[in-house]
């Protein structure tokens, strides 16, 4: 039991920290720790603007996507080399979130459906940051249940026609590209009737409307189709097997092993150790210090369970479903330890913003929790996937499992 | 980076299991829990020609000198088969103070017997109410002669020897407590049964009357001593817990696939999926931080102290979590004496007290926190 780095890893690592300390965009790094927390903001610049410029900047020297092929952007790593990257890039890592989409989930998908000219023009540009992709799949009608998706796709002539409405949707205000799923045969059971597409967001007939969220940001849109046309050679897959691509795409979604998990706990102990209460420092109080102490051990559990992960990766075994709980825990836990901060903080911690306590980090810290217990799978779908994959137990029964999607009653959001 | 055990140690962790599988069923756990004997000699003696009892102490004092590690490994299984023997108390509280402090004399007259089976050994450090702490201790030793009570102290009815934390001075400071050794069968001590939670493991007082006993370790490193006995039990504690929890939460999910209710798998209702899955989050995370622990202790890191602690708490929680809601899934059958979630609910629970509570360990965790990031 070690955690030392095998030789070729030490060389490895060494190679990307020197390159990284001497390209980084450094003015930014300060900044960059301090909004680990779901709410990456600069001062004075533009994100997405040095969000591309370093992803350029990597790509050029060959550190864009390291787990691509060469081919396609990027470098060919083994996945422990990626995980090397991630700790080695640490706070900068913060500015790829802006394509954690496009390379996370579109390019694998790309890679495993498109056409081979295709993936050759349109994965570089998505590599290097210079086209921004987006994943069109939740609707208001199917967020946990993706397949009950009801945007519409009928062929005419070598196009698609579509028309529809995604939800949900991350960074559609900015992306060039997107994967799109959707319904071309309603009248078999729901997973049988879907098609998978990417089209160019620039497309007539497509409209993104940014969603003003419970914080006061604009992370996702609505994107609205109104007779927008596909050629046929953008399809993924077959029609009818979108079910099956999406899952590809889905599989994506936990590639995040090694990427630290935020969970509130080292801003709220570090809070502590400074902060006077009615009688006395916080941290010599003895409740605080139970609640501090429990919090503790879960931050201090998810790291090792990453660590663990990360180890398997490392002798070229595959990390299993059982690190979903990385999301699980840290996502309530964020909002725990937001709302314990604020508790501590007294009658002013209802105060926001600038003129909050800490500049306000623990309440944008509050109000951007929810989101994270939702996005890419709510606690109940994450509690599901731990019982189903891991532990074996039944599937949830599903009574619209053998019924045409078209006769399935539908209601609400 | 290898943060996981190696290929040899999980060779020797299958052989535990199976060999505890074998010897070391609920049935043959029960006769000690329904009071037909005060623990498993068997087992213990089989534990002994496993060369289990011996697998961190040194060749030159008759163990295998493996390392903490394996131990590490062995804790987990002796968890997971809710074993019925001195282990703990003798392995992890008794062997690691004699091997943080014992002179070569006394290495050399106890280790090997710990190592063969043929002596059970405790620590004598509760008196009553109350975790560890230096003022809890008043126990006093003047001229190598102890005075004063000590419960409970785990197995201490069936030990041979036990090492006591006794006060040697009044200056308010960890220097005030030493540590003794005490031969239990050489008179002068009176030792007497309690009942307890978890009878698979007992409890007993131990008066001392003037009684001889030899010091181990200097005079006024005792608190020291028991410091780092304390973290490295605490480690080798969490093994077995995280053994416990997966073993009760494996009971809880085969009992799901099992039942039927409602014309369904119980194992098929959200609220039964979701309760296991907590129970698997909660084990996962004490494994790890165990892990963490584990690490410490074989390379005596400066990380131990705070590692231990960590590791302690989320074990803890997890074998609690674990134990309660096993008993939970299997509704009514669960609370059953027939049934054995019971037994893993009890040693759960009592092994939540045995080094001292969670009040505690959540104490010592952020002190050394604070320390660390101080330095």
């Amino acid at each position: 039991m070690n955690f030392d780095d095998t030789p070729q890893e030490a060389e490895f690592r060494a190679t990307a920290r020197a390159w990284i300390s001497a390209n980084a965009p450094k003015q930014y790094e300060d900044e960059l720790r301090k909004s680990s927390l779901g709410r990456t903001v600069l001062k004075n610049a533009n994100i997405l603007e040095v969000a591309k410029a370093w992803q350029k900047k990597k790509a050029d020297a060959g550190w864009a996507c390291l787990h691509w092929p060469k081919e396609y952007g990027g470098r060919g790593s083994s996945p422990i080399e990626r995980v090397i990257w991630q700790q080695e890039e640490g706070p900068f890592g913060q500015l790829s979130r802006m394509f954690i989409i496009g390379h996370g989930m579109c390019g694998p998908t790309m890679m495993a459906f498109a056409r081979e000219e295709h993936k050759r023009t349109y994965l570089p540009p998505l590599a290097s940051g210079e086209k921004v992709w987006c994943q069109l799949f939740s609707e208001p009608a199917g967020g946990s249940d993706v397949a009950g998706l009801r945007t519409r796709a009928e062929k005419d002539g070598d196009d698609w026609v579509i028309n529809g409405q995604k939800i949900w949707t991350s960074g559609a205000h900015y992306s060039d590209y997107g994967i799109l799923l959707t319904r071309t045969d309603p009248t078999v059971p729901k997973h049988k009737g879907l098609t998978m597409f990417f089209l160019d967001m620039k497309s007539p007939g497509v409209e993104v409307r940014p969603i003003k969220q419970a914080s006061g940001a604009s992370d996702f849109n609505e994107v609205y189709f109104t007779n927008v046309r596909i050629p046929d050679h953008q399809r993924l897959g077959e029609v009818g097997d979108g079910w099956n691509v999406s899952l590809t795409t889905l599989m994506n979604e936990r590639s995040a092993i090694g990427a630290a998990v935020s969970t509130g706990f080292p801003e709220l102990f570090e809070y502590c150790s400074s902060l006077m209460l009615d009688d006395g420092p916080a941290i010599e109080d003895r409740a605080v210090r139970s609640k501090l102490a429990n919090w503790a051990v879960k931050a201090s559990g998810l790291k090792y369970t990453s660590m663990r992960a990360i180890s398997a990766l490392s002798k070229g075994e595959r990390p299993g479903p059982e690190n979903s709980i990385g999301k699980l825990v840290a996502g309530s836990m964020i909002q725990d330890v937001a709302t314990y901060a604020l508790d501590l903080q007294g009658a002013s911690g209802v105060i926001s913003g600038e003129d909050a306590e800490l500049a306000g980090r623990f309440q944008a810290m509050l109000l951007r929790a929810p989101g994270t217990r939702v996005e890419g799978g709510t606690d109940e779908i994450m509690r599901n996937i731990i019982a189903e994959r891991v532990l074996g137990l039944p599937g949830d029964i599903r009574v619209d499992k053998d019924v045409p999607f078209n006769k399935i009653p539908t209601k609400g959001r | 980076m290898n943060f996981d055990f190696s290929d040899d140690q999980k060779q020797l962790r299958d052989q535990a299991r199976k060999f505890l599988a074998e010897k070391c069923s609920p049935k043959a756990v029960r006769v000690v829990l329904d009071g037909k004997a005060p623990y498993d000699k068997e087992l213990w003696k089989g534990l002994a020609e496993m060369g289990f009892l011996g697998v961190a102490i040194p060749e030159e004092f008759g163990g295998a000198g493996a390392g903490h590690l394996e131990l590490c490994v062995i804790a987990e299984e002796m968890g997971r088969a809710n074993a019925p023997v001195p282990f703990s108390s003798t392995v992890y509280l008794a062997a690691e103070a004699l091997l943080i402090a014992g002179s070569d004399t006394q290495k050399k007259k106890w280790l090997p017997a710990i190592a063969s089976g043929e002596a059970i050994g405790t620590l004598a450090l509760f008196e009553g109410k109350g975790n560890p702490s230096r003022k809890n201790i008043k126990l006093t030793a003047a001229n190598g002669v102890l005075n004063g009570v000590k419960k409970p102290v785990a197995d201490g009815a069936i030990a041979d020897f036990a090492v006591v934390a006794a006060r040697t001075g009044s200056s308010g400071r960890d220097s005030d407590i030493s540590l003794f050794l005490v031969d239990l069968k050489a008179g002068g001590a009176e030792v007497k049964s309690l009942t307890n939670l978890d009878p698979t493991r007992g409890q007993a007082e131990i008066s001392f009357k003037d009684c001889r006993a030899e010091p181990l370790g200097a005079a006024g490193d005792g608190w020291s001593i028991l410091t780092q006995v304390l973290d490295r039990a605490a480690v080798l504690c969490a093994f077995e817990q995280v053994g416990g929890s997966d073993r009760a939460l494996e009971m809880g999910r085969d009992y799901a696939l099992d039942r039927i209710a409602f014309g369904r798998q119980i194992g098929s209702f959200q609220a039964v999926k979701h309760m296991l899955a907590d129970m698997y989050v909660s084990a996962t995370l004490a494994r790890s931080n165990s892990y963490y622990g584990a690490w410490a202790l074989s390379t005596n890191a400066a990380e131990l102290p705070e590692a231990a602690a960590a590791a302690r708490i989320s074990a803890t929680q997890a074998f609690q979590h674990c134990a309660k809601n096993n008993i939970q899934v299997h509704g009514g059958m669960g609370f059953t004496w027939e049934f054995d979630c019971h037994m893993y609910y009890r040693r759960a629970n009592a092994m939540a007290l045995g080094l001292g509570s969670l009040t505690y360990w959540e104490d010592q965790l952020i002190d050394r926190m604070r320390k660390k990031n101080a330095a």
